[in-house]
């Protein structure tokens, strides 16, 4: 039985990667999220590519929360279709969970275990070999430089730490793909830009990486952004093409006038 | 009667005991005149909160004194609690209550009514009205912000504490907000809030850099800027990432930054940029950078903070 359930394993991870080799991580088409006759997600369609830094950006209430659910396989599509990490957005949930990395402003570190307990923690619940759990938390500590921080408390770390090890743990299991959910709200301005310097490392080891935010300067670091609108599509291109389309200097400015369009002033 | 409407005079506030203890709050001083709005601004535990905790009189300082409007916050904390507005960091309100009934609760709690201060709320519950009647838990993270400020304004306060009042809220948002302070501003209420966003610190009149629990400067946000001490450069290629490595390599380089889709390079020469435009260009195309830009520019809010913050180590240690 044990045997039969690895082998059905074995062919939907070749099955994924047949789809990955397509070099899209994320593909969907149409996808809808309805709450009674609220239409929170309203037939969005895009790709995010291999590598690539995907921005995902609107105002508050514009259903950026309830796509990311469905793409991370917590939330089942009321309508369209699609696949995150080669794997189906309506039926293979449990897979897509397995094969992505996420985190968001509140990190899921445990703050009474030390940093090495955390990221045993995590490489167990993520699934990592037993074996190639304790080569892997040497590698993190020492991509970190964190190495003779490995018994400290998490608790007792300041904030930039904190999130460096919460990136580094949400990717420890070399998922296809990482959401960053405002991985930076309410965080200084010297914090935040070194995060970003972690994310570009980890897109220059092939990390594909899917991020909320509401900084507009943050906003230009990624290679495309999407602008969602009342739970549609608004805008979906490199900041340059934004800006050039817009006839604006920034970002900001062009999220303004994105903006304007909406209709809905609440979620 | 002072012309101050807060007052601190040396401040501290410690946590903790022995080698774990936590200097929070550092011998803080200063001033916030009637009326005005006043800004703090520093990285995460710089002790913001505490401080903002000690103005509003639901803490005790170890030391030092401070005074809201000629009121003591330790000796007549009934009499601040009358007359300030409080809007901590965290959402606050009763979420399973509707708008209204928050509102009502809180104009119940300081022996008013919704109706009697409504002149107070009404610039910012016009925004808020077509909604009265949903629970605040199903708010956007916007519309939640405006039903705080207008619970903490309920009760016609002379100051306002706000305490990160637009994290998590969207750009647009967040610039109606700041347009609302105005307003509020313009009806003689001083204002002291929080922000990480240096965009919005512009707005002040003053700002105070607060960094491990002391002040390090206070001043009006122009001459902040006008104290830079580096001449800086903002360049551009075609590879952000590798751009900013290689500039923070450049022999003349202080310091390097991103903003958005500029690097700002800070020089360690006050003078002569021009100079070291043309040095720059030639080092960028010798590592084979494409499509370079490279601008002189005074410097902004956030430039300021990222240098002081950067100067003291920060939490990540040097670039």
């Amino acid at each position: 039985m044990a045997m039969f359930r690895r082998k059905a394993l074995l062919l939907r991870e070749r099955a994924a990667l047949e789809v990955l080799r397509k070099g899209y991580v994320i593909e969907v088409e149409n996808l809808t999220k309805r709450f009674g006759d609220f239409t929170a997600v309203d037939h969005i369609s895009f790709r995010v590519k291999k590598g690539e830094i995907f921005g995902f950006i609107g105002a508050n209430g514009a259903g950026k929360t309830t796509a990311i659910r469905m793409l991370c396989g917590l939330h089942r599509p009321t309508s369209g279709h699609g696949q995150v990490a080669g794997f189906d957005i309506n039926t293979q949930q449990e897979d897509i969970k397995r094969h992505i990395g996420y985190m968001s402003q509140k990190f899921a570190l445990f703050n009474d275990l030390k940093v090495w307990e955390n990221i045993r923690l995590f490489a167990g619940i993520y699934g990592v070999e037993e074996k190639k759990i304790a080569p892997k938390t040497d590698e993190i500590l020492e991509r970190l430089g964190f190495t003779d921080q490995k018994n400290t408390l998490v608790g007792q770390l300041s904030l930039g730490w904190k999130q460096k090890l919460a990136f580094s743990v949400a990717i420890l299991h070399d998922p296809e793909i990482v959401f960053l959910d405002e991985p930076t709200g309410g965080v200084d301005p010297l914090t935040r830009r070194k995060f970003w310097e972690l994310i570009y490392e980890a897109v220059n080891r092939g990390i594909t990486v899917f991020v909320t935010t509401h900084y507009m300067d943050e906003a230009e670091y990624c290679n495309r952004v999407c602008m969602m609108v009342d739970g549609k599509i608004e805008q979906l291109d490199s900041p340059e093409n934004l800006r050039r389309k817009f006839g604006v200097e920034t970002m900001e400015e062009v999220f303004t006038q994105v903006a304007k369009k909406a209709q809905r002033t609440d979620d | 009667m002072s012309d101050y409407s807060v007052s601190a005079r040396n401040l501290s506030k410690k946590f903790g005991h022995g080698h774990h203890a936590v200097q929070a709050v550092d011998g803080v001083s200063f001033d916030v005149k009637k009326g005005e709005l006043f800004g703090l601004i520093g990285p995460d535990g710089a002790g913001k909160t505490t401080l903002f905790r000690l103005l509003t009189s639901l803490m005790v300082p170890d030391s030092g004194t401070a005074v809201v409007e000629g009121f003591d916050t330790v000796k007549d904390y009934r009499q601040i609690r009358r007359i300030i507005g409080y809007m901590p960091g965290r959402f606050s309100l009763y979420q399973d209550l509707s708008v209204e009934e928050n509102l009502k609760f809180f104009a119940t709690l300081f022996g008013s009514t919704v109706a009697k201060s409504y002149d107070a709320i009404k610039p910012i519950y016009r925004y808020l009205e077509p909604f009265k009647k949903r629970m605040a838990g199903r708010l956007s993270g916007g519309m939640k912000q405006k039903l705080a400020l207008c619970c903490a304004l309920v009760h016609a306060p002379k100051v306002l504490f706000l305490d990160e009042p637009t994290t998590g809220v969207d750009p647009v948002s967040r610039k109606e907000f700041w347009e609302m302070l105005g307003t509020l501003q313009d009806q003689g209420i001083s204002i002291v809030a929080s922000t990480p966003y240096m965009n919005e610190a512009v707005r002040c009149h003053r700002i105070a850099f607060v960094q491990d629990g002391k002040i390090s400067e206070c001043d009006t946000p122009e001459n902040i800027r006008r104290k830079f001490p580096h001449a800086i450069l903002a360049v551009r290629s075609r590879d952000a990432f590798s751009l900013l490595q290689d500039l923070r390599k450049f022999p003349e380089a202080h310091s390097c930054y991103s903003f958005g889709n500029y690097q700002h390079l800070y020089l360690h020469s006050e003078g002569g940029a021009d100079g070291s435009a043309a040095r720059l260009q030639e080092y960028l195309e010798g590592k084979g950078h494409q499509d370079i830009r490279i601008e002189p520019i005074e410097a902004s809010i956030e430039d300021c903070f990222m240098l002081r913050m950067n100067k003291e180590g920060g939490d990540y240690g040097d670039v």
